[in-house]
């Protein structure tokens, strides 16, 4: 530790403002390279106490913060900053919670520098305070202590709410409802709770744990769960409310459906979907095969191309190099600039040794005479002049084809919206890309007493505005339950 | 957590179960399935609802053990419990009044064929049934699909029982004896259905396949269960599973089918090698959400 950084045990004389600018950004203890791209612990280990405490000294406590309004969801990231100061971590923590009930998570997976981190002052000639590092270290703490203060349970309301879909979006509204006296049901397809929290990101970003955590506080807040139940086809929405007596039904189902590239050799065996391969290490654990029983390609020794630039490319090649891979290639037609991962991740996958072929495009995957994938056939881009919405879109060199061998590969275009809810659903109108229209500001559907929020609505986008959407519907279907009154969404 | 009422062996490695899952048994229509995981360390698998009984708000499942979580099923009975099971999956079959309906079934396609052949039957389709095994003791459900069936034809491969020979051989008499057919549907081996599609091609008769490609969600999520059809990829979990045999690309299936033979056996093996186990598992993971009162609470809802 620094000589001169202040002990937070002992009250210290207030800071001058250059005196906290003299503190360098508190780096954030990691797992060692070449150690974490063996195993599937988390990569990022937590600010310890005293580096939070000095974190959270650089923030210059601005009159008028910029952060707060970068938040998605308006944490007041000067309030909770403060506390840490002071030395009350749980205060922070239920500072945070006020805006955001899953700040363990969001301090993980928010892209930060684009949001609160990128609108810190400090980031003008300095680093950005540690905003989601901050966030992270209250909740873990909180978390450590058991001491998670749960909110009084109101008087009950008497009226049902329907939730479906567990991912950020249903389990933000869920919370909400829960505290305003409502009996609120969650229904989820698969077996466990979480979306793409569970399924989709992985342990080493956002350990299973924390997610399982928060779902049994929300247990105890006593919002209630039901896995194994597919809205549409288990039971449709007009069954929910008409025979099951649900006054209100929020639908936060994701935008789930893969993208697949349309190229010749892509169902040759070892061709995934990113959904698929997440899904089968992630929630069927099939990196612990055969002590799980669902298995995975064996990548051991193997070279894999993952194609995409967003967070789940990085998920699914950073996954690969984990089950052993030899050669992890990253695939991706624009330039590292445009990738749209958070720079955190890409740092990270790279300092794994993952191999960039950016500026690259597969135009069609060969095979072995078992049907097996054993190359990838590629072509070499060039960005082009800046469209009308200010993207350099992407161009083929001609002649430019290579192929490079693989035996697996991993496709992360991103995927589009499940169409089982609307589909089973007449009166939900939908956009014409299939997602459910829902008033911004409301997030009322076309149908009475059906809200919609999340991915299935803006289609794949972040956590946090998952999470923002989930309140806001919260608030919404609130005012609805008590007023009785329907406006048609404008 | 969906307990077991019945189980009974209806043919060595073939076990019937009657499960209770009122929710699925309410909204189930003939050719669709359920996904099932038999403990936290289990996979999810496919089965197809042979039969459900709302008012008991039971579904049926015929299971042939085949590898590691089928044979694990067979050694479950009643007072034992599936953790995880969800459904009714997949687009239900397409029944109308077509006329004349040939129902083929192979092995165990008999029973995933059976629900359908009722359905078709009570449409007012005539219905021929052709129920092939490969040996006396395989034929499974001759007296239920007799019952719902105008002609029952029952082949064995080594001519143990009834007639000697293969279901395609039946189908080619009976499209050569003039018949008219207006639909097949075949549900059994990939290669059976395969052979069966290839022997109404010529005659242009209309043909229906169930198809078995492998399965992790069963919800559209995944991609894993596509399957290649002469209008691109098609996902057998929400788009099937049943499908035009004349459209289907039967190489790739076969093909995608094998992507995890070696780890499938080496599971197996493991798996006899120790199946209790496998069988503390089921127990544990059932217990423990039986001792959670709330996961109960859940349980008896759904
Ligand atoms: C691999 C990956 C990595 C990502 N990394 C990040 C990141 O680092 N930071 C970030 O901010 N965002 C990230 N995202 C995006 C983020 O996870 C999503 O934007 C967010 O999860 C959307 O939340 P949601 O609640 O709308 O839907 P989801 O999380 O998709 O949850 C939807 C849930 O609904 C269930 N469901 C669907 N249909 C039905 C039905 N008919 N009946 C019942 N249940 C149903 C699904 O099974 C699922 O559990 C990532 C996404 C992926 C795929
Ligand atoms: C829509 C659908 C409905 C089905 N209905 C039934 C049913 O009613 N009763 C029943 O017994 N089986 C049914 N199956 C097949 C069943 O899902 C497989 O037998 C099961 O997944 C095998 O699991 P396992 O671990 O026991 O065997 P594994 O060890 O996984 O496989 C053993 C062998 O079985 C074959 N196999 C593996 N997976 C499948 C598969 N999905 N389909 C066909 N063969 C496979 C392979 O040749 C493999 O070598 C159905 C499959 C689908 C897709
Ligand atoms: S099983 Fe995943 S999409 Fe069909």
């Amino acid at each position: 530790m620094n000589a001169e950084t202040p002990d937070p045990a002992v009250p210290a004389p207030p800071l001058s403002k250059k005196d906290r600018m003299k503190i360098p950004r508190q780096p954030m203890p990691e797992q060692d390279p070449a150690r974490r791209r063996t195993n599937f612990e988390e990569v990022n280990q937590g600010l310890t106490v005293m580096g939070a405490a000095t974190e959270a000294l650089r923030c210059l406590s601005c009159a008028n913060p910029k952060c707060t309004s970068g938040c998605p969801v308006g944490v007041k990231v000067k309030d909770f900053v403060d506390l840490i100061v002071a030395g009350d971590f749980l205060g922070a923590a239920a500072k945070i919670r006020e805006d955001n009930i899953l700040p363990a998570i969001t301090g993980r997976v928010c892209p930060q520098e684009t949001q609160c981190e990128g609108c810190c002052i400090l980031g003008n000639k300095f680093e950005p305070l540690g905003v989601g590092y901050l966030e992270r270290f209250v909740a873990d703490y909180e978390r450590r202590t058991g001491r998670v203060g749960l909110p009084e349970r109101p008087l009950a309301t008497g009226k049902k709410v329907a939730i479906v879909g567990s991912g950020p979006a249903g389990l933000s509204a869920a919370g909400d409802l829960v505290r305003q006296g409502h009996a609120v049901t969650v229904f989820e397809a698969l077996h466990a709770i979480g979306g793409v929290l569970l399924y989709g990101i992985p342990e080493f970003r956002l350990p299973k744990e924390i997610v399982r955590h928060e779902v049994d506080a929300m247990r105890m807040m006593g919002v209630e769960f039901q896995t194994n139940v597919v809205i549409g086809k288990t039971v449709t929405i007009d069954e929910l409310m008409a025979d099951e007596g649900y006054d209100a039904v929020f639908v936060a189902t994701g935008a789930g459906l893969p993208k697949f590239l349309d190229v010749p050799g892509e169902h040759l065996n070892g061709v995934y979907s990113a959904n698929e391969f997440l899904t089968r290490v992630n929630l069927m654990r099939a990196d612990a095969f055969p002590e799980s029983d669902e298995p995975v390609f064996d990548c051991r020794g193997r070279d894999v191309a993952v194609v995409g630039g967003g967070n789940t490319a990085m998920d699914a090649v950073r996954t690969a190099c984990r089950l052993g891979a030899r050669t992890s290639y990253l695939i991706y037609r624009r330039s590292e600039a445009e990738m749209p991962a958070r720079a955190e991740e890409l740092k990270h996958a790279k300092q794994e040794g993952i191999a960039l072929m950016t500026l690259t495009n597969p135009v069609a995957f060969l095979g072995d005479a078992d049907g097996f994938v054993s190359g990838v056939r590629c072509v070499r881009m060039e960005l082009g002049e800046p469209d009308a919405s200010g993207r350099r879109s992407p161009k083929e060199i001609p002649g430019s084809e290579f192929e490079t061998p693989i035996q697996m590969a991993v496709i992360a275009l991103g995927t589009s919206a499940n169409p089982l809810v609307q589909s089973t659903t007449p009166e939900l109108a939908t956009t014409r890309k299939g997602y459910i229209a829902a008033d911004p500001e409301t997030l009322r559907t076309s149908k009475r007493g059906v809200f919609a929020g999340g991915d299935i609505v803006t289609g794949g986008a972040t956590v946090i505005l998952a999470m923002g959407a989930g309140r806001k519907a919260a608030a919404s279907i609130h005012e609805y339950l008590s007023t009785g009154a329907w406006d048609a969404p404008a | 957590m969906f307990p077991i009422v019945e189980a009974e062996f209806l043919a060595p490695d073939v076990k019937r179960f009657v499960i209770e899952a009122p929710r699925v048994a309410r909204k189930r229509k003939a050719g669709q399935f359920v996904i099932l995981r038999l403990h936290d360390h289990g996979e999810r698998i496919p089965l197809t609802i042979a039969d459900s009984d709302p008012d008991r708000g039971t579904v049926t499942l015929i299971v042939q053990g085949v590898g590691k979580t089928t044979k694990l099923l067979n050694m479950l009975g009643p007072g034992d419990a599936i953790l995880d099971l969800v459904g009714p999956l997949g687009t239900p079959s397409h029944v109308e009044a077509f006329g004349t309906v040939v129902v083929i079934g192979g092995g165990l396609g008999a029973a995933i064929a059976y629900p359908t052949a009722k359905a078709m039957k009570e449409a007012g389709n005539h219905v021929v049934s052709i129920v092939g095994a490969r040996n006396k003791e395989l034929v499974i459900l001759e007296a239920e699909i007799g019952a719902i069936s105008d002609e029952l034809l029952v082949t064995t491969d080594d001519g143990s029982y009834a007639r000697k020979g293969f279901v395609t051989e039946v189908l080619r008499e009976l499209i050569e004896s003039g018949r008219a057919i207006d639909l097949v549907l075949a549900i059994g081996p990939t290669r059976m259905m395969q052979a069966v599609a290839e022997t109404t091609r010529p005659k242009g008769i209309k043909t229906v396949v169930s198809l078995n490609s492998l399965m992790v969600d069963g919800t559209g999520m995944c991609g894993g269960c596509r399957v290649l059809t002469t209008a691109g990829a098609r996902f057998a979990c929400v788009d099937g599973p049943e499908f035009d045999a004349h459209e289907i690309d039967f190489e790739t299936l076969v093909r995608r089918n094998r992507t995890y033979l070696s780890n499938e056996s080496e599971s197996l093996r493991r798996f006899l090698e120790d199946p209790e186990r496998d069988l503390d598992r089921v127990r544990e993971s059932c217990r423990l959400e039986w001792e959670h009162p709330e996961v109960r609470a859940e349980a008896r809802r759904s």
